[in-house]
Formats: structure tokens, C-alpha cells, sequence
């Protein structure tokens, strides 16, 4: 009762300033299995990297499930010992911030198929005693989220407040609802869509190509060889354009120069070129080709249109469905896609474009509107005062 | 619950027709003022469909469901009925589609409530005769230049309007300010609400 009370006199009062998480640690929650997959195939045993932040409550309410992009992984806030730079969404995650910290416990899960910590193509295959490269099996987002599912089973969270993430992560958080619908209270998708459009599976495609014409990929075996890194690092690249706006590209680089005059040569004259070169440089060092490959994949294949997201009779699940006005990639209209779902279904939905010049990269930095709609969103789910739609 | 002295006036009107714990949706709900006191005062089930983003932050803010969205198009996806009321209120002069809005209202909602500004207000009447000037009022008090309006109706007008689209009044309320107008409304309310039910089976 007496944290009850709290819970309810903090919800009034604005909460103290922002603050860090400080040092966190990725573990590891391994099973045996074996998941049987949608394409048919098993996979056993598996490996989960995660991070944890907060505490969970008693009565097991407050556990928030956050879920990352394509290239992220567990770490999402707070710092690893030793490194200059916090998850990839501090911002938002920690003791103040959107997702408090002080009142919810937040899990930060990685994804089958990736190479951050779990299972994926460059683990070791129990069956051959070397990395799996292409034998791995294909993986889909709803895969990833039936091996989450064992995590918060094994975190013994029965019920979700939340699950939320921006571009795969909202996939993730979308198959969650589509999956477990009865385990989540509420769904916080960001910059996402129900399934690609052939716009965004032919960038994904053209990322692959540029892996697999890579001499180095080798047919995907090429752990004992080094990574295809040319090819990776043109994936990469192609990756960061769809991620930026024509609008922010201008600010951020207009036609400047390196190095102050043209080179006639076919080094990196503008600074966009070597902002590219570099970005995919560094992606070669903390990335796996063939975790890649799987993952653009697995988003290719989702497809949660056509009534699938909300199967049957509606859910009780609140949804905060947000885009970006200059989002090219995931367009607004296909989060209204999303929301038409939901409000077929009758769903309690609350929709909101927000101004950015970003691009897709919007939902990692442009943290004002987020943070008050998040804020906001999370408390009146877990207070669950009742206000008709509200809950329940 | 006793309504507040200090509830704008059109609201508590409102908020005096809709009964405890009926699902409403509030086109053009704005920063979610009227919502939030159905919703506490009523229990009502809200939901609102407004243009502008930091009028959604503010009722996010509130706790209140809002999508954002045109209010001409954003009815397209509810299913018939699943609504008890929908609110239309200072919103249909706005409106370009003003009939089909109502069809739509009409459709996903049992009942619609719609509340506009009266353009034959005495007020309007000898600005427009003795001054030669388009209208301006309290509850019009643009220039023609900057107005949001694009229709321009009188009480008298909407209930020809209602007549023709086989609409059946059921309840109307007349404002002027905080006072109630209940003789010559079309002449001396400033603003009118209307309760409406649809007669017909609307397709």
C-alpha cells in the first residue's frame, strides 16, 4: 500500500533532473529450446544478450520491454565500463527520463539472427563445432520475438507494461502485440510499418547484393578469412542515405569539401563522401556481415497487414504510434496504416506525426516530442487511472 | 457531479447531454479540454481527432487518446455504431465536406453533437446592413481575410440542413456568452448546439 502511495504522489510531481544510469552490464539468458522457426527449421540452443535498468516491482507491473533497430543491440542506455559513449538511447532511458528508471524496470533484449551477444550466423553451430554462417536458419521477426518471449518468462514477467522501439524495434513491438497480445499492456511502435513496402525491400535487397558481390563473403563462410568488408561497408552506406533526410544531408554537409578543393581523382572530395566512407568503415568493425544478410531478411518477410496485427476481436492493448514528417524511409502513412488497423478494431490508439527534419533517424534524435508523448503515454498505462479508453 | 462555475459554456451543455460511461469521439478536440471533463466527470470513454501536433502533446499531457488527422477523412476507418456520440464542435465551419462529415458522424456514432457559430446574429445582421461590412462577432470574430471559416450558417440553416439530410433533432441548446437564449435563438444566439440522430439507415 505504502509504495502504492508513492507511486501515486511521484505521478504529480515533476520528476527530478534527467540523470545517467552510469555503469551497466550486458548478460547473457541462454536456453536450450529449440525454437521451432517459421520457416519450419529449429534452432537450439539459443543465446539472448540483454540489459536490465531499474527494478521490477512486487507485483511484476512495471517491466517496460525495449527493442532495437537493424544494427543495435542489448545496450541501450547507460554506460560499459571504459567507453565514452551510453546506449543508443540514453536519451530516453534512465533515472528522470522518459522511460524512468526510478518507477519502471527496462529490459533491453538483442535479436536471434544478430551479433551482438545472441544467437546468429557467426555462433558456433553445435552441430559442426564452427560458426554457422549460411547454415544458420532464416529467422523472422516474429522468431525474434518467440525467443523474447522466453526472456520475460524467465525474468518471470507474466505482463508487459510496455513494449516500444523505433524502425525494427517497432516491428518488434508490433509482433509482440500480434503474437502475445494478452502478455502486453501497452505498444509504443516508432517509425515503422506493418510489413515493406518494394521501395524498402529493394534497398534491403541492394544492401545484400552488395554483401554477397563481395569476393570476400565467400559463400558466407568466410569466419576463418575476415569479413567481406568492402561489400558490409557499401551496405552500410546505402543504409545511412535512406537513414537521412535530403533536408538534413543539406545541413549537415551542403556540397562542402574535405579538403577545400576538388581532388580530380576518386578519393572523397565532399564531406558527404567522407562522412559515408567513414560510417561504413567503422560499421565493418562492429557488425557481421551475415547477421545482416538475415536480419534485412527477416523485416523484408514481416507482414502484419490485412488484420493480422490485431487478429480476431480487439485487444486491450493502448498504442502510441508515432512517425516523422521527414521520415522517407518508414513514411507517416504507413504508420497510419498502422493506426487504420487499430481503430478498425477499435483499439485505443493515439497517433502523432512529429515535426523533424531528421529523416529515419528522427526517432534517435528528435527527443522533444518523444519525451513528453512517451512520458505521458507510460504513466497513464501504468497508474492505470481510468479514463474510459484509458485502460482496461 | 456538479459541473464548475468556470466551464465554458458550450461544454457544460454538452456535457450536461452525454450520460456516464458513453464511448465518445471529439472531432477537432483541440488540447482536449472538453475531453477531459467528459472523461472525469462523466467516465466517458473519449477519443479525439485533432490537426495540430502540440494540441496532441497537451492531451497526451492530460492522459487522453488522440489521433492525429484531418477530421474529413479521419472517420473513414471506424466501424459503424462504435461510438455513442460523436462531438462536432466548433469544427463544421471549418469544413469543407460539412454534409458528408455528418453522414459519416451519423454513421460511426449513434448520436452527433454539433455546435457552430450563428451567422444571423443581430450583431451579424447590422454589421452586414447598416456598416456594409462582412460580419464580425463574438463567435466570428475574424476578419475576412484570416478567417478558418469556410461555411457560413445560421440556426435557421441548419435546421433546413438537418430537415433535408433526414436528420432528426432531438435536442438543440442557443448561447449567448453564459446566458441561455431560448426566444428568437436565430436572432439572438451567438452560437447553437445541436444533438442529432439519423433517421434513416445510413449506408
Amino acid at each position: 500500500m505504502e509504495s502504492l502511495l508513492k507511486t501515486e504522489v511521484a505521478a504529480d510531481k515533476p520528476e527530478g533532473p534527467p540523470r545517467s544510469l552510469g555503469i551497466v552490464e550486458t548478460k547473457e539468458y541462454s536456453f536450450v529450446g529449440p525454437l521451432t522457426l517459421e520457416s519450419g527449421e529449429t534452432l537450439g540452443p539459443v543465446t539472448l544478450a540483454y540489459e536490465t535498468y531499474g527494478t521490477l516491482n512486487g507485483e511484476k507491473s512495471n517491466a517496460i520491454l525495449v527493442l532495437h533497430a537493424l544494427s543495435g543491440d542489448a545496450h541501450a542506455a547507460g554506460f560499459h565500463k571504459g567507453e565514452k559513449d551510453p546506449g543508443w538511447w540514453d536519451a530516453m532511458i534512465g533515472p528522470g527520463k522518459p522511460f524512468d528508471t526510478d518507477r519502471y524496470f527496462v529490459i533491453c533484449s538483442n535479436v536471434i539472427g544478430g551479433c551482438k551477444g545472441s544467437t546468429g550466423p557467426s555462433s558456433v553451430n553445435p552441430k559442426t563445432g564452427k560458426p554457422y554462417g549460411t547454415d544458420f536458419p532464416f529467422v523472422t521477426i516474429g522468431d525474434m520475438v518467440q525467443a523474447q518471449r522466453h526472456l520475460i518468462d524467465h525474468l518471470g514477467i507474466d505482463r508487459l507494461l510496455c513494449v516500444a522501439g523505433g524502425s525494427m524495434g517497432g516491428m518488434q513491438a508490433l509482433q509482440w502485440v500480434a503474437s502475445y497480445p494478452e502478455r502486453v499492456r501497452s505498444a509504443i511502435p516508432i517509425a515503422t510499418a506493418l510489413k515493406h513496402s518494394p521501395q524498402q525491400i529493394a534497398f534491403n535487397e541492394v544492401i545484400r547484393q552488395a554483401i554477397m558481390a563481395d569476393p570476400a563473403w565467400r559463400g558466407g563462410d568466410y569466419y576463418a578469412t575476415g569479413q567481406p568488408e568492402k561489400g558490409l561497408s557499401v551496405a552500410r552506406m546505402i543504409g545511412h542515405i535512406t537513414f537521412m533526410s535530403e533536408k538534413s544531408m543539406e545541413q549537415k554537409f551542403s556540397r562542402r569539401l574535405k579538403d577545400g578543393e576538388l581532388g580530380f581523382a576518386f578519393g572523397a572530395d565532399f564531406e558527404v563522401e567522407g562522412y559515408l566512407r567513414y560510417r561504413g568503415e567503422q560499421f565493418v568493425k562492429r557488425f557481421d556481415a551475415n547477421s545482416y544478410l538475415y536480419i534485412t531478411k527477416a523485416m523484408d518477410y514481416l507482414d502484419l497487414s490485412g488484420g493480422r496485427l490485431i487478429a480476431g476481436k480487439g485487444v486491450d492493448t493502448r498504442f502510441l504510434v508515432l512517425s516523422f514528417l521527414s521520415d522517407w524511409l518508414y513514411p507517416s502513412h504507413q504508420s497510419q496504416g498502422i493506426v487504420r488497423q487499430l481503430k478498425r478494431k477499435r483499439v485505443d490508439v493515439t497517433y502523432c506525426e512529429l515535426q523533424s527534419t531528421w529523416g529515419h533517424d528522427a526517432f534517435l534524435v528528435e527527443l522533444e516530442g518523444q519525451t513528453t508523448l512517451i512520458r505521458h503515454f507510460l504513466e497513464r498505462t501504468y497508474l492505470g487511472r481510468e479514463n474510459g479508453n484509458g485502460n482496461r | 457531479m456538479g459541473i464548475a462555475e468556470d466551464v465554458r459554456p458550450d461544454h457544460r451543455v454538452i456535457s450536461e447531454w452525454i450520460e456516464p460511461g458513453a464511448r465518445v469521439l471529439d472531432l477537432g478536440c483541440g488540447d482536449g479540454e472538453l475531453m477531459e471533463l467528459l472523461s472525469q466527470r462523466k467516465e466517458t470513454r473519449v477519443q479525439g481527432i485533432e490537426l495540430d501536433e502540440k494540441a496532441i502533446w497537451e492531451c497526451v499531457r492530460k492522459g487522453l487518446s488522440v489521433c492525429q488527422g484531418d477530421i474529413e477523412t479521419g472517420l473513414a476507418e471506424y466501424p459503424d455504431r462504435c461510438f455513442d456520440y460523436v462531438i462536432l464542435n466548433q469544427s463544421l465551419q471549418e469544413v469543407r465536406k460539412a454534409s458528408f462529415l455528418l453522414r459519416e458522424a451519423l454513421r460511426v456514432g449513434e448520436r452527433a453533437i454539433v455546435g457552430f457559430p450563428n451567422f444571423a446574429h443581430i450583431g451579424a445582421r447590422v454589421s452586414l446592413f447598416f456598416g456594409g461590412r462582412a460580419p464580425m462577432t463574438p463567435s466570428l470574430p475574424y476578419r475576412w481575410y484570416d478567417t478558418p471559416n469556410v461555411r457560413f450558417l445560421s440556426i435557421g440553416d441548419f435546421r433546413v440542413f438537418c430537415a433535408e439530410m433526414g436528420f432528426a433533432v432531438e435536442k438543440a441548446a442557443f448561447l449567448s456568452g453564459r446566458e441561455a437564449i431560448t426566444f428568437w435563438p436565430n436572432l439572438r444566439a451567438l452560437s447553437a448546439i445541436f444533438l442529432l440522430a439519423g433517421t434513416e439507415k445510413i449506408v
